[in-house]
């Protein structure tokens, strides 16, 4: 079976890119490398989550190791995946993109090397005290929960690392566009450049968040805190991260997959305007988290609830390209029908499947997130579990997934390994969707009869009779991915040790039905954009933050309180 | 048409219902906001966690009857619990919850009303419903604030209309 192998480029010209861009193949091997290693401790724990919610505790005999049991699990589980996995997987993938997308290297390998160290300096900093249990605080450490200042001090190295990588990005465009004068920037290099754009300027709340509250006073240099304006700046960084997470994917569906559903990408104007949209509206967005605080304006809240929904229309635009790419791709490979050509896409390609049922489940979570964004509606699920089965869908398949496709042929590429399995690979990617599906599904109906998050329900001294028959299904949802992890884990491994030798082409960029030809050159320039992002980011926030900034009393002793 | 007009019609086609599906649910938003009246909480104020024993209305915390089936209920939550854990009202009574917290945060929702706020140390949240179902609401913690977060819970008990107060 052709994994990987869509590409009719040569041989030979492959070999030259290994040695061209090997320095990159390191980083972003490194970076997968690291990514992939949290994310199989990270989804251990939430394996012991869905036990434990069955009764089936095994945090007692890990207790020798991780003293703090369940939720010391669950901070784990948190930080795990969706701060350590994402972030280093997609600083991986998006030097990867860039610099192949621009076809020249890095434009200070130093500086890609630098980034790598700050990050992973950041982690093993911050991964002390998670693991002796002094920062279960869970991934959103809202204080007055007070933990280890190392863990703060950590992660804000590991957000600094991540700047870095705009850095040499921006400094790489400008030695393309000296080389290459009046050439539209290619798509995937564009869509890098603004997804890490997008995240240098939101992940401001958090820094400051770190930098002027949580790591002062962890450090015993103030006494009190402020936690509903600690709140507001994680929340500043914490609704665009979900971006941060989600167009390194689009990135692929965009760039990678139309060509090997078999055709083109239906529009790249369309493409692009969707970008500048994330960029411009990801951020001024971040109170729909904070629907429920107190000391926040309802008009505020409100505000943002409409900002929220505009979007949604980024998210639909995106939705329809890449299904026209889809259906552009079933037809080119001679489907008929209304619908029928989705039979004749590439169900046998690990890399094509895993992804397309990433967007499937993607789908459900969007139509959920649309009820979360809801103001009021947000009131009936709110903290519930059905929040646990939405991000799931979101970040726990719609990325996670997508990922691991991308690995079935980034991995061979850069490792010069075949993959070692083609069909356990599409096994993999068939039960995560499965498992996943059946997990989130009864998480959902679990959260509207209002079970809790962030709960050891098994031990809950409330457990409601109208729970415990939806427990074991979601058990069962977490054994089924807990399979699915192995599989993929399984063939990982061994096609890095013991996979063909053989010189594995890139997945090759799509060509589009309608090109950057036809849309403005006004995309392309970044000052505009970055302009309108700033000023309604002002507009947005400023009210808000100087009120609380103005009036805090700033007097909240921290605590520990597990 | 050549494909790349047809590739246009299909884009104006697909975005208009993409404008329209947001606004729409926007509105129904307003709709219930705004006519409906259900809201989310707001600004209730600041208040100091560590003089809570000394600051109305936290220093005496319960139910208070401010009108004939009209209610406050004034709660204080803590590592783990609330106080009062047990409230107890006549179905069709109207009920304000003021709650703050003593130490970290918690959450406060009551199930199947939309009572659904988060609990700051420093800061009141807010909120009314009126309990029409007699029957037992169970009031969740649903937000991590530590070891025993699972064991913290309440309970607002609603009886039957007639047993309750006079001229209903
Ligand atoms: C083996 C697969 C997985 C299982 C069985 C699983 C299970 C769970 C469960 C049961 C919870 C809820 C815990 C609670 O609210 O008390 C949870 C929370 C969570 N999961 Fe997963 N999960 C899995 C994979 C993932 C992946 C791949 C991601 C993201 C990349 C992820 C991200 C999260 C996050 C962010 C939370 C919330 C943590 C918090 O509330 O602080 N999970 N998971
Ligand atoms: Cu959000
Ligand atoms: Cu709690």
């Amino acid at each position: 079976m052709a994994t990987a192998r869509v590409s009719g480029v040569p041989l030979a010209s492959e070999r030259a890119d290994a040695a061209v861009f090997s320095t990159e193949h390191r980083l972003t091997g490194l970076n997968l490398l690291v990514a992939f290693i949290a994310l199989a401790l990270g989804g251990l724990f939430g394996v012991m989550q869905a036990l434990q919610y069955n009764g089936i505790d095994l945090y007692k005999p890990i207790a020798p190791v991780l003293r703090g049991g369940y939720y010391q699990g669950l901070a784990l589980h948190g930080v795990l995946n969706v701060l350590v996995f994402t972030t280093f997987f997609i600083i991986g993938w998006l030097t990867f993109t860039t610099t192949r997308s621009f076809g020249i290297p890095l434009a200070s390998r130093t500086l890609g090397w630098v980034t790598f160290g700050v990050m992973t300096g950041g982690l093993l900093i911050a991964a002390l005290p998670l693991l002796l249990n002094n920062a279960t605080v869970m991934f959103t450490f809202y204080p007055p929960l007070k933990a280890d200042p190392f863990f703060y001090i950590g992660l804000t190295l590991v957000v600094v690392g991540t700047w870095l990588l705009l850095a040499n990005q921006v400094m790489t465009l400008r030695q393309w566009r000296a080389a290459n004068p009046g050439v539209r920037i290619p798509l995937a290099a564009f869509m890098s450049i603004v997804t890490m754009t997008m995240w240098v300027i939101c992940t401001f709340g958090v820094a400051t968040e770190m930098l002027f509250l949580l790591i002062p006073w962890s450090l015993g240099l103030v006494q009190g805190t402020d936690p509903v304006l600690a709140r507001t700046l994680f929340w500043f960084t914490g609704h665009p991260i979900v971006y941060f997470w989600l167009l390194p994917a689009y990135i692929s569906w965009y760039n990678f997959i139309p060509k090997q559903a078999g055709g083109k990408l239906f529009s790249d104007p369309m493409a692009r305007v969707s970008f500048i949209l994330f960029l411009i509206l990801s951020t001024p967005i971040g109170l729909h988290h904070q629907y429920t605080d107190p000391g926040i304006s309802e008009t505020w809240k409100l505000i943002h609830a409409i900002f929220t929904f505009g979007v949604f229309f980024p998210s639909l635009l995106t939705f329809f390209n890449v299904v026209a790419s889809l259906e552009h791709g079933g037809r080119s490979r001679g489907g008929k029908g209304w619908l029928m050509w989705v039979f004749s896409l590439p169900w046998r390609e690990p890399s094509f499947t895993a992804q397309v049922l990433a967007m499937i489940l993607f789908a459900f979570g969007g139509a959920g997130g649309l009820i979360n964004a809801s103001y009021n509606i947000n009131l009936v699920v709110h903290n519930t579990s059905w929040i646990s089965g939405h991000f799931h869908l979101t970040v726990g398949t719609a990325v996670t997934l997508t990922f691991m496709g991308i690995t079935y042929w980034l991995v061979p590429h850069i490792t010069g390994r075949k993959l070692w399995s083609p069909p356990m690979a599409l096994a993999q990617a068939w039960t995560w969707f499965l498992g996943m599906g059946m997990f989130s599904h009864w998480m959902h109906q679990l959260g509207l009869m209002s079970m809790p998050r962030r709960t050891a329900i098994g031990a809950a001294n409330y457990m409601q009779p109208e729970w415990q028959p939806l427990l074991p299904f979601v058990m069962i949802g977490a054994l089924i991915m807990f399979v699915s992890a192995i599989l993929y884990y399984l063939n990982m491994i061994m096609t890095i040790t013991a996979g063909k030798k053989e010189a594995v082409p890139m997945a090759p960029f799509a060509r589009a039905i309608s090109g950057p030809e036809d849309s403005p050159r006004v995309l392309d320039n970044f000052k505009p954009w970055l302009t309108i992002s700033f000023i309604l980011i002002v507009i947005n926030y400023a009210p808000t933050l100087i009120r609380l900034i103005s009036t805090t009393p700033l007097n909240i002793p921290g605590m520990r309180s597990w | 048409m050549n494909q790349k007009q047809l590739g246009y019609l299909f884009e104006i086609a697909w975005i208009l219902p993409s404008v329209a599906v947001p606004i729409a649910f926007l509105v129904a938003i307003v709709i219930t906001a705004f006519a409906v009246g259900i809201s989310v909480p707001g600004e209730a104020g600041r208040v100091d966690p560590k003089t809570l024993n000394t600051t109305a209305p936290f220093d005496k915390p319960g139910l208070r009857e401010l009108a004939p089936g009209r209610y406050e209920a004034v709660i204080t939550a803590q590592l783990f619990n609330f106080t009062p854990g047990e409230l107890e009202i006549p179905a069709g009574s109207k009920v304000t919850f003021i709650v703050t917290s003593r130490d970290v945060i918690h959450g406060y929702k009551v199930e199947n009303t939309p009572i659904n706020m988060m609990i700051v140390p420093g800061q009141i949240s807010r909120m009314t419903t009126t309990f029409d179902q007699p029957g037992e609401y169970y009031v969740y913690c649903h937000e991590y604030c530590g070891g025993g977060h699972h064991l913290m819970a309440g309970k607002i008990i609603v009886t039957p209309a007639q047993s309750a107060s006079s001229g209903r």
